[in-house]
């Protein structure tokens, strides 16, 4: 892999660290980060609680900035951009579905669907989401509020909202973790088949060795660095 | 991207999904209020002036020696205006060797223009209001002239050449109170028979009048048009230059309503900051989403901007609606204490609450609502990521600028606006400060105590910010209701007690100098009892530090007038009971030699007086002269004899005075005011209680209104203390979840709930009712200007009520909590 072109890897870190000042000193949380992601790619991150895997997730996705180092999303150096020039480039681009934070509770199943459609100025919205509600097997719950939807389906439609505008880039932390495992399974099914179906990046989060398996390449966060193999 | 239309589509959302219930109820009630209380003192204020317009019969009356000037009358006839014409002369009338001067007053068909004339068909008869005048062939008089002349209804009178037959006793007649202290009894015709008596010579001293009436602006325009012309001898009077006593009614009712209006601004800007403040908790996880999902900070501050403004706009009408339903149920309800129609809505009071949800909106919600742009994209990943604060300096800018503005727009007074803006803002302070000092000292309490106690307390020490807002929201929403109730019944029962029930209905003039001792006796004997009589000395102000002073030195009508005219002056030792000294002091014993003045305050303010400047009078072709020592108040719808200037005996007590005294007389002793005139005939009898009830019935309309209106602030009220407890709801769906699965029963749930907003409401009420002291002593000594006094009740009631209030509305608040499973919200979660 020598080629680094932003066709073949989206994703790029190098020399990436982030420590931050606590009461107790500096805690160093990520050491020395190097990572490419090629296209359509599906990358397991695992790791112990603590670890830092939501901290790396968060620079790669250019929610945070890193201390030191360089990421590249779609062959952009991050640390050019301010805030808002990253917000711009994950834009319609890049999708997200979290272990905690889900749905927004004010809106149905349909309508966080639809909010990345909107921003970006999508013709039919409604529609769109629509059609990948029911991709993801929801097509009776669309006007249903979060507080009615089970956890599994909550979990769905997060999925159908983060591939509603069909995200080159998708950053999962923890899809699964707090579902049974059955449902579980069900999530994992969907996540793939779309992610598949759309050709897109997966930089997925976790600590279940099992929903790991199912993606290309595995890497494991020790002590602030990234390895290969267990 | 279209924000706008995003914005408009999220605002729906949040519709539905009862985000923006609060604040918009909180923007609806505070613009309701503000367009009611617009609305209907828009059209009480004006169908009290012109209830007040009575007083001259009329909106504008000319007055002149020569007969009004054709082109005046054109000018009004142009213009549309209505008008009568009236005339007035001394006569001397006769009968069986008695003589009496009277004033003859002949009016034309139309008159009065404002107000109606009340009348008795006998003397013991009960007097009744009446369209109708004199017929042809009547006279009407008033009733002191029946003694004086030995007269009787019926009898048959001369003026000049020709007889009238005394059909009826005048009791109330509108603009005759306009001069009060005209001397001699009244005597009405028609205007087409003046020419028959023939008394309309060269030498007689006739004043001719030209009453008109018309809508507002009709009546402006006049106005404007006859400033520009020259009008040599003629006098223009409007209401504004009549009786004192209603003008002070007016005026002081007026300026009640429009802080009971401001009143409930201060509120609802409470309320909507509280609520913004929880829309804005909310609102943090849609924000961090957007921008995850690559909307930039300008995007996502623009969305939260227009759907801001939307809401401001759609709940600023839905309020504007609301406030004009209101406002007619309330003239509804009033309507028909008025003697003329109220006046329809005009459009202002809608646009001025479309302009005040925005203004409220801007200055209370905007700034805190704009941070949403700021949320760090990273919540999506670490929850505790909020909102940033807005900076205190920012949020006190925007609140102070946009309440400043509103304030001075609504109160059009901008001390009282100040007043209350400072009162506030100090309030703020202090609830914050002490609340934050309470939490502190409630802390270590709470390791003492057990169960109930114990979770109640920690919810307050647990979250010390919200604790302190809140309790600054109830403390807030108390004080203003606290003052409010007081202003409101010091003001009203102030308002009556200047016109208690037996306050002096009869004046007696022009009592000459050696008769005062046996008017003294008389009224003594009769059981009646008054302060006087005063001397009364009529003079004219001259000079101001020996700066001459003539009619073109003022702007003012009233100025010019008080300029030109005689004033009554009067001589005394002591300060009269109703009369407060503002600057300055009162001479004693020793310095009553010296050549001193006091003057009445409003006076002193209209002609520019200052305190230790010399003023000369010129009395009876004598001048005086000497140093203005004191200003006083003086209440002048007390009915009592008043003056405006006093001096010294040592400077007046050689100077020609009649004296003049004022006193109630029960009705069944009617008998002895006959008597008296007929021992001192020279002495002018004056009946004030026609006069009197039209002031009380200006005061019970007033006190009506006030009530009413006060019922809006108790509403605003009411949504502060709910937006206070809805403040930390979102804190306690999460708690009382956690508490429930720990397996914390849900009666000691509700009771820890009930002691949590217990406490909270309770500390609140104590520090309001501090407060609320302190602003209505000011309020009342600097505003008002009533006596102010401490009332350890409403301690009490501030205590009890604010801790049964806030904790028993608190805990039905949180009772769906307490029947939700756990489950259903941890879920969410
Ligand atoms: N702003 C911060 N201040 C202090 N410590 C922080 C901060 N951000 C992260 N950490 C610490 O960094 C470490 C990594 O956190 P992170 O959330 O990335 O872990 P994780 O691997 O996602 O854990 P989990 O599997 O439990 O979600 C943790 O020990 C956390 O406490
Ligand atoms: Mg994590």
């Amino acid at each position: 892999m020598l080629q680094t072109s932003s066709n073949q890897h989206p994703v790029t870190a190098s020399g990436l660290m982030k420590f931050v000042e606590t009461s107790e000193g500096r805690l160093e949380i990520l050491q020395r980060i190097d990572l490419q992601v090629a296209s359509g790619e599906a990358v397991a991150i695992l790791g112990a609680s603590g670890s830092g895997k939501s901290t790396l997730l968060g620079l790669l996705a250019g929610l945070d900035e890193a201390s030191k180092g360089e990421v590249r999303l779609f062959d952009t150096p991050l640390s050019g951009l301010d805030e808002d020039g990253r917000a711009a480039l994950r834009a319609g681009k890049v999708g997200f579905v979290f272990q905690s934070f889900q749905l927004l509770s004010g809106m149905t199943a349909l309508e966080n669907v639809m909010l990345p459609l909107e921003l970006t100025g999508h013709d039919s919205p409604d529609q769109a989401a629509a059609e990948t509600l029911s991709q993801a097997g929801l097509a009776q719950r669309l006007h249903h509020y979060p507080s009615q939807l089970s956890g599994g389906e909550q979990q769905r439609v997060a999925l159908a909202r983060a591939f509603a505008p069909g995200p080159k880039v998708l950053f999962a932390d923890e899809p699964t973790a707090n579902l049974d495992p059955h449902t579980g399974e069900r999530v994992a099914e969907l996540l793939f088949r779309l992610q598949r179906h759309n050709g897109t990046v997966l930089i997925l989060v976790t600590h279940d060795e099992m929903l790991a398996r199912r993606c290309d390449r595995r890497l494991y966060l020790r002590e602030g660095r990234l390895e290969a193999e267990a | 991207m279209n924000p706008f239309s995003l914005a408009l589509r999220l605002l729906r959302r949040d519709w539905r999904a009862g985000e923006l219930r609060l604040l918009a109820t909180a923007l609806v009630i505070a613009v309701a209020s503000v367009t009611s209380v617009g609305f209907f003192t828009d059209r009480v204020e004006r169908a009290m002036e012109r209830q007040a317009t009575e007083v001259l019969a009329a909106d504008l009356r000319l007055e002149s020696n020569q007969p009004i000037t054709e082109s005046l009358i054109e000018a009004a006839d142009q213009r549309l205006l209505r008008r009568a014409q009236t005339l007035s002369f001394p006569s001397v009338m006769l009968n069986n060797g008695a003589t009496q001067l009277v004033q003859v007053k002949a009016v034309s068909d139309t008159y009065p223009l404002r107000g109606r004339m009340r009348v008795r068909d006998s003397v013991s008869g009960e007097d009744h209001a009446t369209e109708s005048l004199p017929q042809p062939g009547e006279a009407w008089l008033e009733e002191r002239l029946l003694p004086l002349l030995d007269l009787h209804i019926g009898d048959t009178i001369k003026l000049g050449q020709s007889p009238f037959r005394i059909a009826r006793i005048i009791s109330y007649e509108p603009d005759r109170s306009a001069n009060l202290f005209q001397l001699a009894p009244r005597v009405m015709i028609r205007l087409d028979e003046v020419d028959k008596t023939g008394l309309l010579g060269p030498a007689s001293r006739v004043r001719h009048y030209l009453l008109l009436a018309g809508s507002p602006s009709q009546m402006s325009d006049y106005r404007q048009w006859i400033e520009t012309q020259s009008r040599p001898g003629i006098q223009v009077e409007d209401i504004r230059a009549a009786r004192p006593e209603l003008r002070i009614a007016l005026e002081r009712g007026g300026r009640f309503l429009r802080l009971a209006a401001s009143t409930a601004i201060l509120l609802c800007v409470v309320a909507v900051a509280l609520s913004s403040r929880r829309f804005v908790e909310r609102q943090s996880d849609t924000s961090a989403l957007l921008r995850c999902l690559g909307a930039s900070s300008r995007d996502v501050g623009r969305i939260f901007l227009l759907r801001l403004l939307s809401l401001g706009v759609i709940a600023s009408l839905a309020g504007s609606l609301l406030g004009l339903a209101a406002q007619a149920v309330l003239v509804e309800l009033i309507g028909h204490w008025f003697t003329s129609r109220i006046p329809a809505p005009s459009a202002w009071p809608l646009l001025s609450g479309l302009a005040t949800g925005i203004l409220v909106l801007i200055g209370f919600s905007l700034p805190s609502v704009l941070r949403l742009s700021e949320v760090p994209p990273l919540r999506v990943f670490r929850r505790h990521l909020g909102t940033p604060p807005v900076s205190y300096r920012l949020f006190l800018a925007t609140a102070l600028i946009s309440l400043g503005a509103l304030l001075m727009w609504q109160i059009g007074d901008d001390r009282l606006a100040f007043q209350l803006i400072g009162g506030l803002l100090a309030g703020m302070a202090i609830l914050l400060l002490v609340s934050r000092l309470l939490v502190h000292l409630l802390t270590p309490l709470r390791n003492r105590t057990a169960g109930s106690w114990r979770y109640g307390l920690a919810s307050l020490s647990r979250n010390p910010t919200t604790t302190s807002i809140q309790m600054t929201g109830f403390g807030l929403g108390i004080t203003v209701l606290l003052v409010l109730a007081m202003v409101r019944v010091d003001l009203l029962s102030n308002w009556r007690n200047a016109l208690p029930k037996e306050s002096p209905n009869q004046f007696l003039i022009n009592i000459q100098p050696g008769e005062v001792e046996s008017v003294r006796n008389l009224l003594a004997e009769g059981g009646i009892e008054t302060g006087g009589p005063y001397p009364m000395i009529r003079g004219r102000l001259i000079s101001i530090d020996d700066r001459r002073i003539s009619e073109n030195d003022y702007r003012s009508p009233r100025a010019q007038r008080l300029a030109t005219r005689d004033f009554n002056l009067s001589l005394a030792t002591e300060i009269q009971s109703d009369n407060k000294i503002l600057a300055g002091r009162w001479w004693s014993e020793s310095e009553w030699h010296e050549p001193w003045f006091s003057v009445e305050q409003g006076l002193a303010e209209t002609l520019g007086i200052p305190l230790g400047s010399q003023l000369a009078f010129e009395v009876a072709g004598q001048r005086i002269s000497g140093r203005v020592e004191n200003f006083r108040s003086v209440q002048w719808d007390s009915f009592n004899v008043n003056f405006f200037v006093i001096g010294t005996p040592g400077l007046m007590a050689d100077l020609p005075a009649t004296y003049i005294t004022s006193f109630y007389l029960p009705p069944e002793k009617r008998e002895l005011l006959h008597r008296l005139i007929q021992a001192h005939p020279s002495v002018t009898a004056l009946d004030v209680t026609a006069l009197m009830q039209q002031v009380r019935a200006i005061m019970d309309r007033g006190t009506l209104a006030v009530e009413s209106v006060f019922l809006f602030t108790v509403a605003a009220g009411l949504i502060v203390l709910y937006a206070g407890i809805q403040a930390s709801h979102e804190l306690r769906v999460q708690e009382t979840a956690i508490l429930r699965t720990l397996g914390l029963s849900r009666r000691r749930l509700v009771v820890s709930v009930l002691l949590e907003f217990t406490l909270l409401g309770g500390l609140a009420g104590l520090i309001s009712a501090a407060l609320a002291s302190a602003i209505s002593y000011s309020l009342a000594t600097s505003v008002f200007e009533l006596p102010w006094s401490i009332d350890p009740a409403m301690w009490g009631i501030a205590l009890f009520g604010g801790a049964a209030g806030v904790g028993l509305a608190g805990t039905l608040a949180s009772w769906r909590l307490f029947n939700t499973p756990p489950m259903t919200v941890l879920k969410k979660a």
